[in-house]
């Protein structure tokens, strides 16, 4: 009898605590200009954020819904509620955070990795930041990380604020960008003066306990000029069989021979439909390299995008998919070249199982003016069964012929061969197959933070292990 | 001698085809078996079959090791009694190294733990009879190996696990004359160290030539056609396979 390799399901158990809801929290669910001015009168926006939010509101309902990637229409946008008034206004003392909020940051690890090995962290529950906080020494060396409300209300900040938010991804980009110009609440803002290099991480993690809501924080970093920053992004929730919305937006201004690093591990749960956008602009000699792990969601439609205005910029994009049952991940990411010398490399890996889909989506733009460029995608898939799919569809646009482009694709199942010659040596089954999909993802994973590739390596562990009947 | 391995009207197939048509062989603890015959008369197969490859289903027989009927076991217990297929074209699997797979594959097999550095010591002590470059032992499994290097990860393999049987599909297949020698070299050390048996499928009498070959069975369109002592070898070296194989050639 021919043995079929067979993989179970992500065992999620661990992110589906959560706690009830107090229902007078919740806004109405939709999105109009009444609800609109609700939030941004409860958030006590100034008045330009104000017209911002409406005028986005407009774009939003003037655009239309994407056509050209996975399934989305299981998502109600009527029905989604976009804010949720927070318990108690942010701290920086996790005493003072409200205890079942506490708790659940507690169980995902959060205050213990900020004692060990962060130099700073946030944490939004929600529609608001719960916890923020830097290390003294980090906040002397001028960077400040904050949410981006108070920095929208800080004199020293207002005007920078106002010159970059959603200036890379303007809410005219898409749909759910305009959505999230309406109805943005919380996320990040981080500023790096010159010259300093933070070399230990600052961390934000997300977390949408409540059903049937929207999360839609704003992540905006701003690093100049010869300076250093690693930003780690954490997203978790538990499971609710209404569908929740994530539609974040993440904008990072790398300056001149800067290096900016910024890591994400997704891990929302299976009701989830993560409609992000991230966008990266990089300055001369600057580089910004983007760590990717979406894990969970129901359906996920993510491409980072980096624009190489400098001579000389460049981005690097590390990305790992793992797509189970009931899984449409369509992820990939956009480079564009817009100056001599830049270079680009994209390097991913996706798994799938179960009859989850992932698909590798690639942009690379090399426009004329960027002569001498060089960029390189490599892209692998593996398959763990034959009920699940994986897709790769790169694009290039390459304007002058002074560049040198490559792309590698390679599309395979899990080897039964391979599966036999690792149980000739002693390993069982599932720790044959767990071994051959950690090391499949091993080029990737070594990117991540420490803690998380730990995690995803335990993640695929568990999801080998009693898979077999 | 007592019997380690008893093949008894084994019938092996893959995929609707029957390949072994009724096998009997038994190898008692520390004999060296020698398999020869044509290509395609099922050498191959067997060895596969008492690893327990998932490519070849076994339609009637059994297989007896150290008393208990192994039939229809997985390939891994296989190992973990002491059955080692060394093969014929070996896996690359990146992402781990030979170094780590082999402790896992060690503590696997023993069922106990080892310490990282005993573990390096014993590596590198076979390492040095295969003379095998030491940077192998961080690369990947495998990967980008040259047909060689492969063949002596797989006798590394063989004498760090130290089975109780050690089936060699052609491990001599693809070598030049001193990869031979180094891996002939190899499979006596095992021989010395562990005293286990052999079961040696080969094409080459080169590979033998540091060993005592106890029994030679020749295969031949799925059956064993012919066993003798080691003088069998050198009788098929001079004549060939053609009058074992019956219906004429293939």
């Amino acid at each position: 009898m021919k043995e079929k390799t067979q993989v179970a399901d992500v065992d999620r158990a661990f992110y589906d605590f959560r706690y009830d809801e107090d229902e007078k929290n919740f806004l109405d669910s939709g999105i109009t200009p009444d609800i609109i001015r609700e939030i941004s009168a409860e958030k006590g926006d100034p008045e330009w954020m104000t017209e911002f939010r409406l005028h986005s509101l407009d774009v939003y309902s003037r655009l239309k819904m994407p056509q050209w990637g996975p399934d989305i229409s299981g998502l109600d946008m009527d029905r989604i509620v976009a804010y949720l008034r927070p318990q108690k206004r942010m701290q920086s003392d996790w005493n003072s955070v409200p205890d079942d909020i506490r708790e659940t940051f507690e169980k995902l690890g959060i205050p213990q990795a900020e004692r060990e090995s962060l130099a700073g962290v946030g944490a939004q529950y929600d529609s608001e930041l719960v916890y923020h906080n830097v290390r003294k020494e980090v906040a002397e060396s001028g960077v400040v990380y904050t949410d981006l409300e108070s920095a929208m209300h800080d004199e020293h900040y207002a005007e920078l604020i106002k010159t970059h938010f959603m200036k890379l991804v303007p809410p005219t980009d898409h749909k759910f960008a305009a959505l999230h110009g309406a109805v943005w609440s919380g996320g990040s803002f981080v500023y790096v003066p010159a010259g300093v290099r933070l070399d230990i991480p600052l961390q934000s993690y997300f977390r949408l306990n409540a059903r049937g809501a929207g999360q839609f924080e704003h992540t905006l970093i701003i690093v100049e000029e010869n300076a250093y920053l690693h930003f780690i992004e954490g997203c978790s929730a538990p499971k609710y069989y209404e569908a929740s919305l994530h539609a974040g937006c993440v904008e990072l201004y790398v300056g001149k021979n800067s290096t900016l690093r910024y890591s994400t591990i997704e891990n929302w749960s299976k009701n989830m439909y993560n409609l992000n956008t991230k966008r990266a602009t990089v300055a001369e000699g600057g580089k910004v390299e983007w760590v990717s792990g979406s894990f969970g969601s129901h359906v996920s439609y993510l491409y980072p995008m980096s624009i190489l205005n400098g001579r000389g910029a460049r981005a690097e994009f590390t990305g790992i998919t793992f797509a189970g049952e009931g899984q449409n991940l369509d992820t990939g990411a956009k480079i564009v070249h817009n100056a001599p010398e830049t270079s680009s490399y994209m390097n991913t890996r996706s798994i799938s199982k179960s009859g989850g889909i992932s698909t590798f989506r690639s942009s690379v733009v090399v426009n004329e003016n960027a002569v001498g460029s060089k960029s390189a995608v490599s892209c692998e898939s593996l398959m763990l069964d034959s009920i699940s799919r994986s897709d790769t569809i790169p694009a290039m646009v390459i304007k002058t012929d002074k560049a040198d482009v490559g792309h590698e694709a390679r599309i395979g199942r899990i080897s039964d061969e391979a599966v036999f010659y690792l149980m000739s040596r002693g390993l069982d089954e599932n720790s044959a197959k767990a071994l051959i999909v950690s090391g499949f993802a091993e080029n990737v994973s070594k990117e991540l933070p420490l803690e998380y590739a730990a995690e995803m390596n335990n993640l695929i562990n568990i999801e080998m292990k009693g898979s077999i009947g | 001698m007592s019997e380690l391995l008893k093949i008894s009207g084994l019938r092996v197939g893959a995929e609707d085809k029957e390949i072994l048509h009724g096998v009997d062989l038994t190898i008692n603890e520390g004999e060296t078996h020698v398999i020869m015959g044509p290509n395609g008369a099922g050498k191959s197969t067997l060895g596969a079959a008492i690893m327990g490859s998932p490519e070849y289903s076994i339609t009637g027989g059994s297989l007896i090791f150290g008393g208990e009927d192994i039939t229809a076991e997985t390939p891994d217990k296989r190992a973990k009694r002491g059955i080692f297929l060394s093969f014929q074209n070996p896996v690359e699997i990146p992402g781990i190294t030979l170094s780590s797979f082999l402790r896992s594959a060690y503590e696997q097999v023993t069922g106990e733990r080892i310490k990282l550095f005993a573990f390096k010591k014993k590596l590198q002590e076979a390492m040095e009879i295969l003379q095998m470059n030491p940077e192998y032992a961080d690369r990947e499994l495998n990967v980008g190996f040259s047909g060689g290097e492969k063949k002596k990860a797989e006798i590394l393999q063989l004498l760090v696990l130290r089975p109780k049987l050690a089936i060699l599909d052609e491990t001599d297949s693809g070598l030049d004359v001193d990869a031979v020698k180094t891996v002939s070299a190899g499979i006596k050390a095992y021989r010395e160290q562990t005293g286990g048996s052999l079961l040696i499928i080969t094409h080459n009498t080169k590979i033998l030539e540091a060993l005592t070959v106890d029994r030679t069975h020749i295969i031949a369109d799925g059956r064993i056609a012919a066993e003798g002592g080691a003088e069998l070898i050198d009788e098929v070296t001079a004549n060939g396979f053609d009058k074992y194989v019956s219906g004429g050639s293939l």
